[in-house]
């Protein structure tokens, strides 16, 4: 899935990084970064409740680049910096992550497991 | 032989995580393979979380040589009790503050096993804990 559609699809904005031609394949929700860091999975996109740069840090460790922020969540500029340091991209959706994971489920978004 | 080393504040969480983030900038450097690069850096960064969540101060020391990688961090903390419960799935005793930055769910040492090649612990409750984790290429 191109991540213009799943900013399309749950009204996201972009915070850093660069959107164009970049594919997720797979999604993955939790606020808890140790199971984000069980995950071996390419083309990720974490959807997270955490605001905070472990959020960042751990999808750095995970070879995640794309983080999207749910229930109004703000990126803090700590984030930010290293997010942008890693070529990261971070967005912002005032939906909470269950509407989320419906909504990019449906749209044909894989889960993990 | 590349030998790095970093000193951790404990209860500093918005540094948590540089010291594993320079180490994975080094091993792209010297071309390791990506996968095992992620094996390392998440074992290394649960250890740098645990510092930070549960000890006063510590040290990362980090050897990579041609074979392969050997990190040890050790802190000044309250040791571990019981060393095979620490090592169970679900077991905590992360405060809450810990909770909040995203850990603190028993995940870590069981993470770092699963990770490393061989992972050796030494600890003394009161004064500190010793990882010694080795991972090949």
């Amino acid at each position: 899935m191109k991540l213009e559609q799943v900013i399309e699809i749950v009204n996201a904005k972009v915070i850093c990084g660069s959107v164009k031609a970049n594919n997720i394949e797979r999604g993955f929700c939790s606020d808890l970064m140790s199971d984000v860091l069980t995950i071996d999975t390419d083309k990720l996109l974490i959807i997270t409740g955490l605001a905070n740069v472990q959020a960042i840090r751990t999808a750095e460790m995970a070879d995640v680049n794309c983080i999207l922020l749910v229930r109004n969540k703000k990126a803090t500029a700590d984030m930010i910096k290293v997010a942008e340091e890693n070529n990261m991209i971070i967005m912002e959706t005032s939906f909470s992550m269950f509407h989320v994971a419906g909504k990019l489920y449906e749209a044909g978004l894989k889960p993990v497991y | 032989m590349i030998k790095l080393n970093y000193t951790i504040e404990g209860g500093d969480f918005s540094r948590a995580g540089y010291a594993s983030s320079q180490v994975k900038k080094n091993l792209k450097q010297l071309g390791v393979d990506q996968k095992i690069i992620k094996n390392i850096v998440v074992a290394l960064y649960e250890a740098e979380v645990n510092i930070v969540a549960h000890a006063q101060k510590g040290n990362i020391e980090v050897l990579i040589s041609p074979t392969g990688v050997k990190m040890i961090v050790s802190d000044q903390g309250p040791g571990i009790v019981d060393v095979g419960q620490a090592m169970q799935v679900g077991f905590s005793t992360a405060s809450e503050k810990v909770r909040q930055m995203g850990f603190g769910a028993g995940m870590g040492l069981p993470n770092i096993k699963r990770n490393v090649d061989r992972l050796d612990i030494e600890t003394k409750v009161g004064k500190g804990t010793t990882l010694t984790m080795i991972k090949d290429f």
